[in-house]
């Protein structure tokens, strides 16, 4: 009888246990979706080092030590920042009126060591989120190329990264965030659309025309140093581009698959299309060219990977080659120094994806915001996706203008001409990329 | 002994060392140059705009020879970079004092 029962009990306690296995309850490993999510992790951190080949290709050749440092410095400073508040002041609860989020358990990190959520390992979570917030000040470096000081930019960096990056990425991306929560379905931004590209597009904007230009811009061509590093450090994009994309569903499921597929789509067509543009207006190909449609394909698909089809993605694509080389030609007309093209690429084809986004959304998509509001039509979501964006350029713009002043005020941001003439390279860290005479 | 520099288009390479070769020059220096004359620049794209960048890719290569050769030398020279556009580059002749073989200590004649 004793015995039968504790057999009973036993039985009940599996039976309970199932759906936790089956569905990565509290305290279960889903390993399929973790090691994704690992996976994804690494490939986000590898765009890093890809974006400092892509930058350090394009500058002339005494800067590019210091333009590819720009990328590699901020895994360092940001990493560390994230570690010791960045977490908390992301995805923490909302304090402030959802200004910003904090939670004493991801303060240092220090409470989440047996943490798992959804089946995977809250650690996961955390670095694969710090990679994000790593890449995105890394971008703006390029509006800036060859003509700050070292100093000056990590003080930048350390103060976007509290003051814009970590408000907005809690507004679109927290669960109690503002955006998050608006309309139907909140704003659709899956991998950092607004929170990433926009966000830098537009910083970069601010800063290069308050920098002012290169000495010598426009009327002395910078000839990039090493097209062919440029071209490998693409590759290292694209590639890492599916841990950015596809990992941000945080799930190793349907919609990863969906959104690795837009990935590839709309890269593939965005690289097509540059082509095709500099074929009819030039009679060539360049590599650069080639190269420059991929990153507008990768961008525009950026915060609509989610909810498009391949249809969609092909048009994405497409759309964000021609208004972004248009918004190069533009730059050229203005005279605006954003050195390599952040804002014209970066801010210009995420910012089409964020709105245009909304006339390719699947129809399952718009059933499921249908069951949530009473009714839900494209010209709702597209109101939500540019409220969104009216938000980020708001606190982008007058954020980075704050921080521009504070920066250029305190320790300066702008280098003095002599060393900009030297090279960056020589003149803030005591050495040259190439040339070493006894080889 | 005279020293001949020739500059030339980077494509002409290969069959101004044959024929050089072919007239019996054991040995030449060459450099990947960059410069102007009557050619101007050259038109480069960078992101949907065309530069026109000052400085050309040209190669320059040096040989030192005995003083009766310059004739022949120079004949396979414009005979093998000649394109007959504008840019084909150009041949400067100079005196030359001394040679010296670096492993011998050789001079003159034998140091070429």
């Amino acid at each position: 009888m004793f015995n039968k029962n504790v057999i009973n009990l036993f039985t009940i306690v599996l039976v309970l246990q199932i759906p936790s296995i089956v569905f990565g309850g509290d305290n279960t490993i889903d390993t399929g979706t973790t090691s994704w999510m690992l996976t994804s992790t690494a490939l986000v951190l590898l765009m890093v080092p890809g974006l400092a080949m892509f930058y350090g290709g394009l500058v002339r050749t005494k800067n590019v030590l210091a333009t590819m440092m720009h990328s590699f410095i901020a895994i360092a400073i940001i990493g560390v920042l994230w570690t010791v508040c960045g977490y908390s002041l992301t995805f923490g609860k909302s304090i402030l009126g959802g200004f910003i989020g904090w939670n004493n358990d991801y303060f240092f990190l220090n409470g989440i060591d047996n943490s798992i959520i959804n089946g995977v390992p809250e650690y996961v979570i955390a670095m694969f989120q710090g990679k994000f917030a790593i890449i995105t000040p890394a971008l703006i470096s390029g509006a800036i190329a060859e003509r700050v000081s070292f100093r000056g930019y990590i003080m930048f960096i350390v103060l976007w990264f509290l003051f814009i990056y970590s408000p907005l990425c809690h507004w679109i991306w927290a669960e109690d965030g503002w955006l998050y929560n608006m309309g139907a379905s909140g704003v659709i931004d899956l991998a950092g659309g607004l929170v990433i590209h926009v966000s830098a597009g537009i910083s970069a904007l601010v800063l290069a025309i308050l920098l002012g230009k290169r000495k010598g811009y426009p009327k002395n061509i910078m000839s990039p140093n090493n097209l062919v590093m440029t071209m490998m450090g693409a590759g290292l994009l694209w590639v890492g581009w599916f841990g950015f994309n596809a990992g941000s569903t945080v799930q190793s499921g349907l919609d990863t698959a969906r959104a690795l597929t837009m990935t590839q789509v709309s890269a593939a067509s965005g690289a097509m299309t540059w082509m095709i543009i500099e074929a009819l207006m030039f009679r060539k190909a360049t590599a650069l060219g080639f190269v420059s449609g991929i990153l507008a394909g990768l961008v525009v698909i950026t915060p609509a990977a989610g909810v498009v089809q391949p249809i969609g993605a092909l048009a994405l694509g497409a759309m964000s080659s021609v208004l972004c080389y248009y918004a190069l030609v533009f730059k050229n007309k203005m005279g605006y120094d954003d050195s390599l093209d952040c804002f014209g690429i970066h801010g210009v084809g995420s910012g089409l994806g964020v709105i245009i986004l909304c006339f390719f959304i699947r129809d399952s998509w718009m059933q499921n915001a249908a069951l949530s509001a009473e009714t839900w039509t494209v010209w709702d979501q597209l109101f939500v996706q540019l409220k969104g964006m009216g938000a980020t350029i708001a606190l982008a713009g007058v954020g980075t203008t704050i921080i521009y002043y504070l920066v250029e005020k305190t320790i300066g941001f702008r280098i003095d001409e002599e060393k900009e003439m030297i090279g960056l390279d020589y003149s803030l860290h005591g050495e040259q990329g190439y040339g070493l005479i006894n080889s | 002994m005279k020293k001949i520099e020739a500059i030339f288009k980077p494509f002409k390479l290969d069959e101004v060392k044959e024929a050089l070769t072919t007239v019996g020059i054991k040995g030449m220096t060459v450099s990947e140059v960059k410069g102007y004359g009557r050619q101007k620049g050259h038109k480069e794209i960078y992101r949907g705009a065309e530069y026109v960048i000052d400085f050309v890719q040209k190669i320059k290569i040096e040989i030192v020879i005995e003083s009766d050769m310059v004739r022949t030398v120079i004949d396979a020279i414009v005979g093998s970079a000649k394109t007959g556009s504008i840019g084909d580059g150009k041949i400067f002749i100079s005196n030359i004092e001394e040679a010296v073989r670096i492993r011998t200590g050789e001079t003159g004649k034998k140091a070429i």
